[in-house]
């Protein structure tokens, strides 16, 4: 059987090489820094699987192929955190959780003793907040190690390097395929990772705010996970402005994260189409995954299966697009 | 309506943020008919051009373009953008926010003014996001705006029309001036009021672009805003206490 090549080592090209590979395939993967690291924007991802909350903004279908997310991550052996996501506002932007709420199915509301029973640390600051328990987390950068170390072991090569191969390419340059896909934009987000031995949070929680948007994804070692800005943009910049914003809303929600270490500030540029929903593309023997945006960890796993079973079997999956130009 | 000379079919004007995606945006600007969509260029700039990619999506839109300083906080900083705009967008057309203040979000009026100075002295055609304060107006007006954007109330809070009184007043101070109602609308009929009251076009954003269907809410806007113009031109009634039957009593027949 032939070699199929996967341009890009970031979730998307990860996703798709597993699933070739689970179907027996040969798989080069391809990519100028083959090993995870901060070049690649999945490096500075959330991890939060939480097709509910999502559906806030984004459109149906990110709800739903979201939700297969959690599991698939799982049986790949990666640590998933099932214990849902939290919902919070301060005081006088209560109404955003009402908003919310009729928004997002699957809520429970919780008030201040519901609130303190899940997040103890968080008792006594919120009168009132949503639970979706059905949300889960990751930490995307395990996350990814985990893929390549599986890949590894199942034979798959890792090649530093660009180019266009011939025969079957999955292409999931992320950004960098703009070349070939003119649709394709920046939209920048910021992040930091905070160190904190003060607080603890077992499950990320979003902080409605009409201005400053925030949620915090604990890890493991004390470590958070503070995100992030959207701005239309793909400059790489990381502005003070930015980091001030999400520094004064994590201390909102609590302030021992005034005393926290500040262990990295992140910026990168999600890919992303006109409708911020992603698109295998099919050009030939090249088959484009892309246009993830905010949603690499929830959408890889549904994209790359279906891109697999396009190719190997001939479906026409829900967003797939034919490019004959 | 006329705008710096240039005629403006439509009297609703939205903002380009805080939606869900642009293609929700591009279908909000075609169900809503807006002809002029502001940009916001602060933040999105950069160091460079790196907004590059969103600012095509909005020209695409085939409506005029109203650059604004929006996150400005000093006269320097919305010189120093608005000078960025007209070189990203080709247009002399700004419309001036000066932030004074945090937390409401209020016009700084002193640097307004200072900045709205400076920028037609540029040559920039000006349209400054200012409160209802007629002094204010007045001071702008001396500076060579020939267009008010007053406040409904503070950006994003979605609270209408706060000061009716005011406004009613820089209205008929002012009859000849352009004027746009801008910030502050939630709902269609709020639009329909500022209308109503003889403001020549309503400006928004958040209303539009963060309710459930953004599409759906556009349209709204821009029928109320319609039937707000139409209501205005028609020489309402006064309202009066004394209950007036439409239909004359006398002389009906009572059968039963």
């Amino acid at each position: 059987m032939t070699r199929a090549t996967v341009l890009g080592a970031g979730v998307a090209g990860l996703c798709v090489a597993t699933e070739l590979v689970a179907r027996g395939r040969e798989v080069t993967i391809l990519d100028p820094a083959p090993r995870p690291g901060p070049h690649g924007c999945s490096w500075w991802a959330g991890g939060m699987l939480a097709p509910f909350c999502e559906g806030e903004t984004a459109e149906e279908p990110v709800v739903r192929l979201g939700q297969e997310a959690a599991d698939w991550w799982a049986r790949q052996g990666v640590a998933v955190a099932r214990r849902g996501t939290l919902v919070v506002t301060l005081g006088r932007d209560r109404r955003e959780l009402d908003r919310f709420a009729r928004r997002v199915p699957g809520h429970e509301r919780l008030d201040a003793a519901g609130l303190a029973a899940l997040e103890p640390d968080l008792g006594g600051r919120f009168d009132r907040a949503l639970h979706i328990p059905e949300e889960a987390h990751l930490d995307p950068r395990a996350a990814l190690n985990v893929l390549r170390d599986r890949l590894e072991r199942a034979g798959a090569d890792f090649v530093a390097g660009s180019g266009r191969p011939d025969g079957l390419t999955f292409d999931c340059r992320g950004l960098a395929a703009r070349d070939v896909l003119p649709d394709l934009r920046g939209v920048k987000g910021e992040m930091a990772v905070l160190r904190s031995a003060d607080i603890r949070l077992d499950r990320p929680v979003r902080l409605l705010h009409p201005r400053f948007p925030l949620y915090v994804v604990p890890r493991t070692d004390g470590l958070f996970m503070l995100g992030a800005t959207q701005i239309e943009s793909d400059d790489r910049t990381r502005r003070v402005r930015s980091v001030l914003e999400l520094l004064s809303a994590a201390y909102a929600l609590h302030p021992a994260f005034g005393e926290a270490e500040l262990v990295e500030i992140g910026v990168d540029a999600r890919p992303a189409f006109p409708d911020n929903l992603p698109r295998l593309v099919r050009r030939g023997d090249t088959i484009h995954v892309n246009g993830l945006f905010r949603h690499g960890f929830l959408l890889a796993p549904a994209l790359a299966r279906r891109a697999a079973e396009a190719a190997l079997q001939g479906t026409r999956p829900e967003f797939w697009h034919e490019d004959h130009s | 309506m006329e705008l710096y000379g240039t005629e403006i079919a439509s009297r609703l004007m939205l903002g380009t943020a805080q939606y869900p995606s642009p293609s929700v945006l591009a279908e909000a600007f075609r169900r809503s008919g807006a002809g002029i969509a502001t940009v916001s260029v602060r933040r999105e700039a950069g160091g460079e051009r790196a907004g590059t990619a969103f600012w095509d999506l909005v020209r695409e839109l085939g409506v005029r373009v109203l650059p604004n300083t929006a996150g400005c906080h000093s006269a320097r900083e919305a010189v120093t953008t608005a000078q960025m705009a007209r070189e990203l967008f080709n247009t002399p057309w700004i419309k001036l926010e000066v932030i004074g203040h945090a937390d409401t979000l209020q016009p700084d009026p002193f640097g307004l003014v200072e900045a709205a100075r400076i920028l037609t002295e540029d040559g920039f055609q000006v349209f400054p996001y200012t409160t209802e304060d007629v002094v204010l107006a007045d001071r702008l007006l001396d500076t060579g705006c020939e267009v008010l954007m007053p406040w409904g109330a503070p950006i994003g809070t979605g609270l209408g029309l706060t000061n009716v009184y005011g406004l009613r007043t820089l209205r008929a101070q002012f009859p000849d001036v352009p004027m746009v109602v801008d910030a502050g609308l939630g709902l269609p009929s709020q639009a329909a009021m500022a209308m109503e009251m003889g403001f020549d076009a309503v400006l928004l954003n958040t209303a539009v672009a963060k309710a459930g269907d953004p599409a759906a809410m556009a349209e709204g806007f821009a029928r109320a805003v319609e039937a707000g113009r139409l209501a205005y031109g028609a020489d309402p009634m006064e309202p009066r206490d004394m209950a007036a039957p439409s239909t004359p009593v006398i002389g009906r027949a009572f059968l039963e």
